[in-house]
């Protein structure tokens, strides 16, 4: 496809304008994904910005995802577009819990509440942010949402008191059992002990997928 | 002590004020009347919809897309099908990609409707709104209509649309499409010349293109600054390539073009819906796909081969190929995204909802800086912003 000659095109480009930066170049969809390091992240999007070639005016999107079962857990996608070349990327970089991501605020102004996004629901760090506040959970609030290992249920409710006129925190108590469907057959690799299995002398289970190392 | 030194002030606008368009605590620093900072703190109708997104199966994440920006909630649901669609590499029939257009082209009229009415109320214009309203009813009787549901209609599908229209509701849109030109005659008989409406927008929340690039704008935002951008032109998707309309642009990028823009808008919303009336071919509204598109009820009480997958496609869901998109789609604040990452299972890994609203109300400060506090609130309407989809 003409568009897809295009994007290998730019991909290329970038790679020669910029050796080691980055690290991996694939193209999925008809859509460009380049990665690099966290160090070189400002570097790589200024490049794209201000290249006559790429000149990605604007960064649309900024999202952060979580793999806890690797040790470098988050995923920080810069969604990038192209007003004059009609294209979009995606800049990748990974980064862990305690490494900060430097920040992009200086590149493209819209950085600022996505980052703070990033840092309020996943933990992800940015280095060089004006103001790294939380912005979409409650004031006070401990914790990082979206993490894949932070339950769905929250650990604290929120009820009016009127004994103490004031709204009270407390522990999550569910009327109903929370409950998680497991659709996955046994004979697909089930990741339970089916009734009656745990008479077996030893059962070798497959380790859990996408779930956090155990902290000490 | 001969100078009396008058220290700025703050104060805290919102979170329920009837200007802030839903819940926006704004904590503002006044010197005098001027706004010297304004720092929004949103967050307030946070619900974690992409948390929950991930514990849902791909139909059941649809409906959440309603409720996000809750007044242009199919183009919503849109972007995510597309997204899905996409991974899947699911192709949607052709009658199906037209009712998907007209729906989304009722939905910026009723988008656009509330948000020039409202915001004319903002600067002292009550009678736009009354008469916007009436309009608005009778759009969302036509997604009554449809999908059964006024507001969260839950409509789109993953393959295409939920159920072909009803008999006669064609002719009706038809109707209500060659008497709303008038309509919007009126409303803008009451603002667009009007001496009040004109001295409180024109001039007011200036941004120029660069900046509101840089600022992530999308959509009319940055139509108003004279970038002639919209993804149904310049990234065409569904039937969009093949429907003949214009693009308005301003050219101050003030809250006056912002608004002349959108009464344009509704006005190509008309033409585009009025070819998908008239172009619209005869079939099926759902891609013919029994791993993803559960079957008839009909078929499903007759054959087990469709009850099973009845069975499966309501308990389990389907599943969705490994891989990443980003889609987007032209909602009527502005660019709607959905960055979607599968790993193959029922249920999506990740799900970034890009929301238009969300980078407009960061420049709020930028734009609102050194204007009277009265101007911020004209600001805050122009920006057209939803918590809904802010705060996801």
């Amino acid at each position: 496809m003409d568009k897809d000659a295009a994007l290998r095109e730019l991909s290329d480009h970038v790679s020669a304008n910029l050796p080691n930066v980055v690290v991996d170049a694939q193209l999925a969809f008809g859509q460009l994904t380049l990665s690099c390091a966290a160090t070189d992240v400002v570097r790589l999007l200024k490049f794209l910005r201000d290249d006559k070639a790429a000149d990605f005016q604007t960064l649309i999107d900024m999202a952060a995802v979580d793999w806890p079962a690797r040790p470098q857990r988050f995923d920080v996608v810069y969604n990038l577009l192209s007003l004059t070349k009609n294209w979009r990327i995606r800049v990748k970089t990974m980064t862990d819990e305690a490494t900060p991501v430097p920040s992009v605020t200086d590149v493209y102004r819209a950085a600022g509440w996505y980052e703070r996004e990033a840092w309020d629901l996943y933990g992800v760090l940015f280095s060089g942010h004006p103001d790294l506040r939380r912005i979409l959970t409650d004031y006070g609030f401990e914790g990082h949402p979206m993490r894949k290992d932070f339950p769905l249920t929250g650990y604290v409710e929120v009820r009016y008191d009127a004994e103490q006129k004031r709204v009270v925190y407390e522990p999550v108590s569910l009327t109903q059992e929370f409950r998680t469907f497991e659709f996955m057959s046994p004979w697909e690799g089930a990741q339970y002990i089916l009734p009656g299995d745990e008479k077996a002398p030893h059962v070798d289970l497959p380790k859990p997928r996408n779930q956090a190392p155990k902290a000490n | 002590m001969g100078e009396v030194q008058i220290a700025n002030y703050t104060i805290n606008f919102g979170p329920q004020h009837p200007a802030a368009h839903g819940v926006l605590r704004l904590v503002m620093e006044l010197d005098g009347e001027i706004v010297e900072r304004a720092d929004p703190h949103i967050g307030l109708l946070h619900r974690g919809t992409e948390k929950l997104i991930e514990h849902k199966t791909y139909t059941q994440a649809i409906p959440y897309f309603d409720r996000l920006d809750y007044v242009s909630m199919m183009c919503q649901e849109h972007a995510f099908v597309l997204a899905a669609e996409k991974l899947l590499g699911l192709q949607v029939p052709l009658r199906g990609q037209y009712i998907r257009v007209l729906f989304s082209e009722i939905t910026r009229i009723l988008n656009h409707l509330l948000n020039v009415t409202t915001q004319a109320m903002d600067v002292g214009a009550i009678t736009p709104a009354l008469w916007g309203f009436e309009e608005r009813e009778k759009l969302m009787e036509f997604y009554e209509r449809v999908s059964g549901a006024r507001m969260h209609a839950n409509y789109f599908r993953i393959g295409g649309v939920h159920q072909d229209m009803p008999d006669g509701l064609a002719e009706d849109i038809g109707k209500f499409i060659d008497a709303f030109p008038k309509v919007i005659d009126e409303i803008e008989g009451l603002l667009t010349e009007n001496r009040i409406f004109k001295q409180r927008n024109v001039d007011i929340g200036i941004i120029n293109a660069k900046d509101a690039l840089d600022w992530g704008f999308t959509g009319v935002m940055i139509r108003g600054s004279g970038v002639a951008w919209d993804l149904r032109k310049s990234q065409p998707y569904e039937v969009y390539d093949r429907m003949d309309f214009d693009i308005p642009i301003g050219k101050h990028g003030d809250c006056y073009d912002r608004y002349v823009c959108r009464i344009e808008e509704m006005r190509q919303s008309v033409r585009i819906i009025r070819q998908c009336l008239h172009e619209m071919p005869a079939g099926p509204v759902i891609a013919d796909d029994n791993k993803v598109v559960p079957p008839k009820r009909g078929e499903m009480k007759a054959t087990m081969e469709s009850l099973i997958h009845h069975f499966k496609l309501f308990t389990e869901g389907h599943r969705v190929p490994a891989g990443e998109v980003y889609t987007a789609v032209e909602a009527p604040k502005g660019e709607f995204g959905v960055y979607l990452v599968s790993e193959g299972e029922n249920k999506p890994y990740r799900c970034k909802i890009r929301a238009p609203g969300f980078p407009h109300l960061q420049a709020l400060e930028f734009m609102s800086k050194g204007h009277m506090l009265a101007d911020a609130v004209a600001i805050i309407g122009t920006l057209d912003i939803v918590f809904g989809e802010i705060d996801r």
